[in-house]
């Protein structure tokens, strides 16, 4: 028995294939970069927001970002929520030994700048860093939580898509015969339905919401994945690995998921990015056309429709293009390092 | 000298760094002489043709020394004069039939090719000399088959195809990389037979990378062995074989499986199966009717005794391992097959699951049959907690127990398959087997895909298994010596059936069927061919 060195440290794949994606320089960069973003974008109440994070008022501590005060605390004559944008109020949070801490952008992606002295969309500021849109919202505001929204959104549809897709591509595989015949020619069928139709359709019966967008393009998505995790489980369910397990009693579920599926991953991780960017750009078009999200909620593709219509303000549509063209970049330079990371000629 | 390799040192480039796998080869072949060069996987044999040819990719591979061709040296001569060599003057045959033909042109194109290219002949004559090369390499038909595509030939004839190619242009040295491993025994003498023919009658020399003894013995002239890159002993055939030297040479030839198992004396059966058939329906057509049926295993009955080993020799797509397959009803079969007092295929699933303990099966590849994200521990643990066996503690210590029955150290219980050579996986399949301590064990070619000295491991392994557990084992095999060495009754299978069968002592000393005689005589005869 000298044919295993003892001495070498055991190796686990997934490490080696961590060292091997690290090792591609692109793409790990633009990982370490996109999760920057992304986690500055989580916390974007912090960043951006119209109330401050924090308020000295005579003596006591206030937190507007946790809890509601009416203007009457701070000496105001109305009982609804404090306006920390009214001047007045600016000015007794900022007299005196009080202060008002506020975000580094003072705007939330709803409020309106209601101090602009010129026309709405309005240019790049001292105070909309980024301008504003056609309603005076601030366009680095939206810009941030849009770009949380549609990255949020894409990791929801994704992973709900892939959980059909390798359920539905698993059955498939391992059963074959029948079941994946008739199962074929339904996805086939299904893929045939005119996707767009279907949701303008939808869109006019239901109040759009992102939870009907997401149900909606969740029903569509899976499809492609599906034939790949099938494909895998065609090749992996006539190993001898598998026949070794059925001698041994174990039962389909358990070969299915404990035995092939991580063998058929392959598919599904190198996909994961591309389907990511592929969510955000479902979503960002259909906010474009007008069929996505509600008013209010901010989103990129609603700011380039903006920016359609008001095609001399540069500020709107240069600034979104740029977000989402950096986005759809690192999640393509993460998928191809993936790609080559599980390139089977490599491992 | 033809050939001669002056301290060739051959090494590759990877991530991980430089990895040596020559170390200083030095051998000589005179023209026409046929030379051996004898190793096991990994040892460097296939590495030193692909350096005499110059088709190690130059930008990770690092080749030193001398190579000198009729005293032209390989190494520093530029690619163009390599080209002319390689193929004219050197040819090479692959191991592999089934993929060293382009499966989109015909034999007919990739034969004509070489003509035209290193012989400067017009599509006539070359087409012409095509033909007559095929039927000298013992083609029917030479003139239609010129037109077949490889996947119209059996594995057999492919070979014969790229002999063929390969002798297209009379070349000098002919490196013939395993050319018979993947055909079966019979197939495999006449291949050997051709070869042979055909050197003497160009008077080439040959270069026969192998590791199969018995064949080394048969047709070279001159051995070389090789191990971990080195060539440790080298000689003239006879006298290597009847005096080594080297220790790592008599290691290998003492691999080779001989005693038979001791007789046990009439133990009770322990599975018996009558009339079992199995048969793939082949459907074609738009309504997908049944136009024929394979009858992959056909009409076979058999007894197998408790404790003994039922040994099954057969070439391939004989059935054997469906067969097996049958016994342990993962192809569904019809017939009866009783196992004390019940009979097996009239069994539920949920009835069968209890007794998947009972009757467990290792199969050949290695490589295959451990799945890849499992650590030993999971491989090996799976079949106890499918079972319900003992608790996380327990199961985990009859895991270790099982390691260290099959040789294994309890140690390696979270390392993954790919930390392993094949010998070892193949302990890890055993083991994974023998934890639920077996009555019955379905062998299927557990020894093909390891190297002679590992074979010779696992073959005693299962024989101390077999002594201590008594437990009773089903061997599929075509290596007739393993069977020889293993068996204690003995079935021969010729499509489907089973033709002949009985004590194996007896079957070996007298076959009587003429297909046992002829696959007997093609694996045993020592005579030169």
């Amino acid at each position: 028995m000298n044919d295993l060195p003892m001495h070498q440290k055991p190796q686990k794949l997934s490490s080696r294939r961590w060292r091997r994606f690290k090792a591609n320089k692109r793409g790990y960069y633009s990982l370490i970069l996109f999760s920057i973003c992304f986690f500055l974008s989580l916390g974007a109440e912090i960043l951006s927001n119209d109330k401050p994070l924090l308020v000295s008022y005579q003596g006591n501590l206030y937190f507007p970002m946790l809890k509601a005060y009416p203007e009457t605390t701070f000496g105001g004559e109305f009982e609804t929520e404090t306006d920390y944008q009214d001047p007045f109020v600016k000015h007794r949070l900022t007299s005196g030994a009080n202060y008002a801490l506020f975000p580094p952008n003072p705007h939330s992606f709803a409020s309106i700048n209601l101090q602009l002295n010129q026309p709405v969309p309005s240019p790049p500021d001292s105070t909309n860093y980024l301008g504003t849109d056609d309603r005076g919202r601030d366009v680095l505001a939206r810009l941030l939580y849009g770009f949380r929204l549609s990255v949020l959104f894409a990791f929801v549809l994704t992973f709900i898509g892939t959980i059909i897709g390798i359920i539905t591509g698993a059955i498939q595989g391992y059963l074959g015969g029948r079941t994946d015949l008739f199962m074929q020619r339904f996805i086939e069928i299904w893929s045939a339905m005119p996707e767009l139709y279907l949701l303008i359709i939808f869109a006019s019966i239901f109040k759009p919401s992102v939870l009907l967008l997401l149900i909606l393009l969740s029903i569509f998505g899976w499809m492609g994945l599906a034939d790949y995790v099938r494909a895998e489980f065609l090749k992996g369910r006539n190993l001898d690995y598998v026949k070794a397990a059925k001698a041994l009693g174990v039962g389909n579920i358990t070969i299915m998921f404990r035995h092939l599926l991580p063998n058929g991953m392959t598919p599904v991780i190198t996909f994961l990015p591309f389907r990511l960017s592929g969510s955000i750009l479902a979503l960002t078009s259909l906010d474009f056309l007008g069929l996505g999200v509600p008013a209010p909620t901010p989103s990129l593709g609603e700011l380039l429709a903006q920016g359609k219509n008001n095609i001399e303000a540069w500020w709107l549509s240069l600034t979104t293009f740029g977000v989402l063209v950096g986005t759809l970049v690192l999640l393509i330079f993460i998928g191809e390092a993936l790609r080559e990371t599980f390139d089977p000629r490599k491992v | 000298m033809l050939l001669e390799l002056k301290n060739l040192s051959t090494g590759f480039y990877s991530d991980r760094g430089f990895t040596p796998v020559l170390d200083k080869v030095s051998l000589a072949i005179a023209p026409g002489e046929t030379a051996a060069l004898v190793g096991e996987s990994g040892s460097g044999k296939s590495v030193t043709a692909l350096s005499i040819l110059g088709l190690l990719e130059k930008d990770t591979a690092k080749v030193e020394g001398q190579i000198l061709f009729n005293n032209e040296d390989l190494v520093s001569c530029p690619e163009t004069r390599l080209r002319q060599i390689r193929g004219n003057r050197i040819a090479m045959i692959f191991q592999e039939p089934m993929t060293s033909l382009n499966p989109v042109y015909s034999i007919g194109a990739q034969l004509i090719e070489p003509l035209i290219l290193h012989q400067g002949l017009g599509k006539k004559a070359a087409a012409l000399k095509a033909e007559n090369l095929l039927e000298r390499c013992g083609i029917p038909d030479a003139a239609q088959r010129l037109n077949s595509f490889p996947h119209q030939l059996s594995g057999g004839q492919r070979q014969r195809v790229i002999i063929a190619m390969a002798l297209a242009c009379r070349p000098d040295l002919l490196i013939a990389d395993e050319p018979t491993t993947a055909l079966d025994v019979t197939i495999q003498a006449q291949i050997l037979a051709l070869i042979k023919e055909i050197q003497q009658e160009l008077g080439m020399a040959l270069l026969l990378i192998t590791h199969d003894l018995n064949m080394v013995e048969k047709i070279a002239a001159q051995v070389h062995i090789m191990h971990q890159g080195k060539i440790v002993e080298s000689g003239p055939t006879a006298a290597v074989f009847r005096n080594p030297q080297n220790p790592y040479t008599i290691h290998l030839l003492n691999s080779v499986p001989h005693d038979p198992p001791t007789p046990k004396d009439s133990p009770p059966p322990l599975l018996t199966a009558a009339n079992l058939s199995c048969h793939f329906p082949i459907k074609a057509g738009f309504l997908r009717r049944t136009v024929n049926t394979i009858k992959a295993v056909d009409e076979v009955s058999l007894t197998i005794h408790q404790g003994t080993t039922f040994g099954v020799v057969g070439e391939s797509g004989s059935g054997k391992s469906t067969l097996g397959m049958c016994l342990l009803k993962l192809v569904n079969s019809r017939g009866t097959l009783l196992y004390e007092g019940r009979d097996l295929l009239t069994l539920s699933n949920s009835q069968w699951r209890p007794l998947r303990r009972d009757l467990q099966v290792v199969f050949q590849d290695p490589f295959s049959s451990l799945s890849p994200r499992l650590n030993v521990g999971q491989i090996v643990g799976e079949g106890l907690s499918v079972h319900g066996l003992g608790n996380r503690e327990e199961r985990k210590k009859r895991v270790a127990e099982a390691l260290i029955e099959v040789g294994l150290e309890p140690e390696m219980i979270e390392r993954y398959p790919h930390e392993f050579s094949g010998g070892q996986r193949q302990r890890i399949a055993i083991a994974r087997a023998v934890v639920l301590k077996p009555r019955f064990l379905v062998l299927d070619e557990p020894t093909s895909a390891l190297d002679m000295t590992i074979q010779a491991q696992i073959i005693e392994l299962l024989k101390n298994l077999q002594a201590k557990h008594n437990i009773t084992y089903f061997f599929i095999s075509h290596d007739l010596r393993v069977i020889k060495a293993m068996a204690d009754e003995v079935a021969v299978m010729q499509n489907g059936r089973i033709v002949e069968s009985g004590p194996a002592a007896q079957l070996f000393a007298n076959p009587a069927h003429p297909y046992t005689q002829k696959l007997f005589s093609a694996a045993f005869d020592l005579a030169p061919v």
